[in-house]
This record gives C-alpha cells, structure tokens and sequence, in this order.
C-alpha cells in the first residue's frame, strides 16, 4: 500500500490501534503511517469513532489496545511537556474564555517554550508573528474572541497551533459550522501549512469529496479494515462504494464524488 | 500578549488610589481626628493627643491592614475560581464556599456547647475558628469541583452553590436553635463581616495564610492562562492538570477560608473585582490580572470599610451590607451588559 520511501520519514503511526471507552471499544485494528508534511483526513460516517480516534491521539483519552507512535517512541513514554512540543490540538469544544485577544490566544501556543511565568522571549514573538501572517490574522490580531466568526475563530485556534510549533497537529472536525467557501479555504490552508512548514496534519472530517481532491492521504474509518492510503487507491479498492447505504448514496469512482440515489 | 509596558499607567493609578484609599480610611473613623495628626503619627511623630495615638496605632491601622488583606484575598480568590469553573459568575460568596466557611465557624462556635470540652481561650480559639471556616470551605470547593465536572452547564453550577448555602443555612439554624444566646450572638455577629478587632497577632495568623494563597497563585499563572482555552488544550501545552488543579484549589480554600474566618463571610467582593479590574486591564493573562486584582479588592475593601465605619458616628454599619449594596448591582450589570457572560 506505501512505498518503501515514505514509510522513512514516519512521524505518528499506529498498529493494530483500539480506541474508545473502557468498557466500550469504537474502532478497532486501526493501523496507518502518516509521513513529514503530509495532509491526512479521517473519514466516515456520523459517530464511527474519528473525534475518540483523534482524542486518544492527542493523549486527551487513553487508548484501549495497540501502540501509538510519535517518531521514534512510543506516545505513553512522553510526559506532557515533551507531548506539548510534539503535537498540538484544535478541538471542537469552545474555549473557556472568549474574552481573549487574538494575539493573546495565539501567544498561548508558546506555553511549552517559556519559562516559569510565561515571559515571551523574541523568539516566541517570531514564532507568534510567523503563525499570524500565515492564517493572515493581522488585520484581527487586537480583536477579542468574542466578536469572531466562526471562520475566523477556526483560524485563529490553527494558527495558536502552528505557534505551538509541533511537528504533528490533530484537529477535529476543523470544517464543521463553515459554509462551503470557508470550509475549502480553511482546507487549502491547512494542505499549504504541510508542504510549506514540513508540519503533518491529521484532521478529521465530513467532508469525504473536499478530503479526496486535497488530502495526502485518507483514513478511511469503516469499522472493519479502516482502510488507509491515497485517495486514489482507496477508490481503487472501491473503498468508498459500502461507506453508504448504496440505495440512497452512490459512489461514482470516475469523479471521486457521492450521487443521491432518487 | 502581554506586553507589561502597556500596563504601567493603570498599575500606577491603582497603586497611588491604594496609598490614598488607605490614607483615608486611617484618618476616618468615629473619632474624628485631623489628617495631619493622622499623618503625622503614620510616620512615626508623636502626637499631642495619647489617644488618638492610640487609636491609630491600636484599632485603625491593623483594622486597614486588614481589611487589605480581606480584599485582596477575596478578590484573588474569585478569579481563580472564575478561571477554573470557566464562569464569569463563580466567586467564594456565589459558590457557596464562604457558606462552607460559616458552617465551619458554626460548628465551632455553637457546636462546641453540644460537644463541650473543645474551646479554649485566646490564639488558639483564633488559629481553631480559622482552621475549622477553611475546612468547611475546602469540603464546599470540593463538592462544588466534583458537581462541576458532571454539570457542564454554567447555570447548574451555580443554583448548586445556591443549594450548598441553603443548606449550610439550614444546618446553621438548627445549631442556633440549640445554642445558648452568648454563643448565638457570637456567631451573628461574625456572619456581618468585620475586618475590625482583629490584633496584630491574628493580623500576621492572616496575612500568612493569604501569602501562601498568592504564592500559590503566582506559580499557577501559567497553569491560570492554559485553563482559559479549556483542559483539554491546557493538557496539549504541557500543563500536569492534577498538580496545577489542585494548587488552584488549595489557594482558593486558604484565601477565601482564611479570610472568611477572621473576617466572616464578606459578599461580592469576590465576585465583583476580577470583571472590574478586566474594565481597566484589557487582558486576560493572568500575570497582570493576578497583580491588578490584589490591588483593586483592597481599594474597593478599604473604601466600603471606610463607609461602613460611618465617619465621626459611633456606630459602624456590617460591611456585609456595604459590599451587597456596592456588589450586586455590579452582578445585575454583568448580566444585562454583557449577554454573552464573557470573562
């Protein structure tokens, strides 16, 4: 399925990976290898196991079986302050207080790097800038949290990630509650971010179309093989013809997109 | 980001408001003396008149230090609460923590005539009446802290801290019915709230405790400001939640225990000072906020004992009554002005 090549660069993997809850597994037999600057999704349907999939990832909930990865070691053997410089978070929950500044949110990223009161040094401050400039937040950086769109707020949450520096960010469900226009421009955004800064993005999603045109790769959630891969080999595999009932969606593999059946 | 340069000026202003306020509260009092006398036996002078010497060295000044650290201790405790409950409503009045504090001086006043033998005179009752208010602020906190991590709902959490006093009031009428009326009297007029008739011995008891608060406090910043996205994110930035958690706790128990003991169970303050300070201080870093609250409960402290005290009068008002006139209409304000309960 991966060539030789990729798998050398792996930055977060998983091997026969059960999550959920203690007495209750979700997904199980969830294995895949996400490589330097690769844009990955997570798909499947409503309630699957992808926001406990990306949870236990991102060490907010224990896994139930198997073994996570972060680079050389495994996710258990980091203590939070290490998992901090390796893997930030954007979540769906709201944050706590939305009478934040932009600029304060953002500099938050920065926690693991500063010192015992959290004095930002000049290199937090580049760090801090760099982050702005590229989700282009200069003209909101004052504005408080609370007078943000919805949109806006998602890329003011992206950007406090990419402030944190990590070489791996989750996010979760980054798209829901953005129209069509701020879900692609938040999708390409993210795309750029992996190419551009080498960082590897896992996100989950809804949007299956959106994910296949602009992803790396796709983990496709189905509850049984959870098949891993480029888009294009997983329509191959006819992987996305069975996610839906086909008598009311269908797949069309020609145009990588779903058709309501009437 | 916080860019403490920004912040001087305000700082300034407080800091200057605060020399006055203390200033003021000094010189006013149910015997009027002048200011300059007042001044001068501040700084060391001696004056013509002994007692007013007296007054000043003896009542006023510790009744100042006091009620500086009353304030500032109520006004900190508030925003480590408003912080980890994510709710711009918490505070030790509203949550029912200083309601754990007056069953703790309950029992201990009026318990001890049903469980005789316990009392004793002097420090001791002091350093005993402070222990017993903080272990029943510490059990309400807790008790608040395990409801809070089912109920996520703002609301919920604080009919909770409504229920929590209820009780304690109700548990606090059934020990007075059974109490004698010295014991009664007592505890009534603990539960006005004075920052009055403390000596410099409970004074040093006091400002110890609320010290370890703070310090306490100052090493949680970090921790504070990470717990403003929420724990989940707080965990991602490296913050040990257990730790930091339970330092927060600590710190609350002993600021708003600690000062509702020798004190008595002062309303608002709490509440009311940190959404005040975030008038002045446009941040939420807690590096400033911690500071700016210190200093603006015990402005706002000073001035409601000054009026409490009823200038040239011989009879002082409970300043219970002067921080509910001044406070609530602050928490009306917060809730018709700010729909979207930002903090």
């Amino acid at each position: 399925m991966m060539n030789k090549e990729r798998n050398s660069m792996v930055v977060l993997a998983t091997t026969d990976l059960t999550v959920g809850y203690k007495s209750r597994p979700i997904v199980e037999n969830i294995n895949f290898a996400l490589s330097e600057g690769e844009l990955t999704a997570v798909v499947g349907i409503n309630g699957i196991g992808k926001s406990t999939l990306l949870r236990t990832l991102g060490n907010a909930q224990p896994k139930l079986a198997g073994s996570i990865h972060i680079g050389e070691r495994q996710l258990e053997s980091y203590s939070p302050l290490e998992l901090a410089s390796k893997i930030s978070l954007v979540l769906t929950e709201p944050i706590a207080s939305k009478n934040m500044s932009v600029l304060e949110l953002i500099a938050l990223g920065r926690q693991p790097y500063t010192n015992w009161i959290g004095t930002l040094s000049t290199g937090d401050k580049t760090k801090i800038r760099e982050a702005v400039l590229m989700l282009q937040l200069e003209k909101l950086q004052y504005r408080k949290c609370f007078e943000l769109s919805d949109g806006q707020l998602q890329r003011v949450m992206i950007a406090r990630a990419l402030a944190q520096d990590t070489s791996i960010i989750l996010l979760d469900e980054p798209t829901t509650h953005l129209d069509l226009y701020h879900k692609v421009h938040i999708l390409k955004l993210l795309k750029s971010i992996a190419h551009q800064t080498r960082k590897t993005i896992l996100f989950t999603s809804h949007e299956i179309e959106m994910a296949i045109q602009l992803c790396d790769t796709l983990l496709l959630l189905d509850g049984e093989n959870n098949p891993f891969g480029q888009p294009c080999e997983l329509i191959e595999q006819k992987a996305f013809e069975t996610l839906f009932p086909a008598d009311v969606v269908s797949f069309d593999a020609s145009t990588g997109t779903f058709r309501i059946e009437k | 980001m916080g860019n403490t340069k920004t912040y001087r000026l305000p700082f300034l202003l407080l800091l200057v408001s605060l020399v006055v306020c203390f200033g003021l509260n000094i010189s006013l009092g149910s015997v009027s003396i002048p200011f300059s006398e007042t001044v001068n036996a501040l700084v060391g002078g001696n004056l013509e008149n002994r007692s007013w010497e007296y007054i000043i060295w003896s009542f006023r000044v510790p009744k100042a230090f006091t009620a500086v650290l009353v304030g500032s201790g109520l006004a900190l405790s508030g925003l480590l609460m408003q912080t980890l409950f994510r709710n711009p409503l918490a505070g030790p009045f509203v949550l029912g923590i200083s309601s754990g504090a007056s069953l703790g001086a309950a029992l201990l006043i009026m318990g001890s005539s049903l469980f005789s033998g316990f009392m004793t005179s002097g420090l001791l009752n002091d350093i005993s009446l402070a222990i017993a208010s903080s272990i029943g602020s510490f059990l309400v906190l807790l008790a608040v802290m395990v409801v809070a991590a089912k109920v996520k709902d703002t609301m919920a959490l604080l009919i909770i801290g409504l229920m929590f006093g209820s009780i304690t009031a109700a548990i606090v009428s059934v020990l007075s019915y059974f109490t004698d009326a010295e014991k009664l009297q007592q505890f009534i007029y603990w539960s006005f709230g004075s920052v009055g008739n403390l000596s410099w011995a409970q004074l040093s008891i006091l400002l110890g405790i609320i010290l370890i608060g703070i310090l306490l406090s100052i090493v949680s910043i970090k921790a504070l400001n990470a717990f403003l996205l929420g724990e989940n994110y707080a965990r991602s930035l490296g913050v040990d939640l257990k730790k930091s958690r339970y330092a927060i706790i600590i710190a609350t128990g002993l600021l708003a225990g600690g000062v509702t003991a020798f004190a008595g169970p002062i309303a608002f303050i709490g509440l009311a000072v940190p959404h005040l300070t975030r008038q002045i201080f446009s941040t939420t870093d807690h590096k400033i906020l911690v500071p700016a609250v210190l200093i603006y409960g015990a402005i706002l402290m000073l001035l409601c004992d000054t009026v409490a005290q009823l200038p040239n009068y011989a009879s002082v008002l409970p300043i219970n009554a002067i921080t509910s006139i001044l406070g609530a209409p602050v928490v009306i304000w917060l809730l018709v002005r700010k729909r979207r309960m930002v903090f």
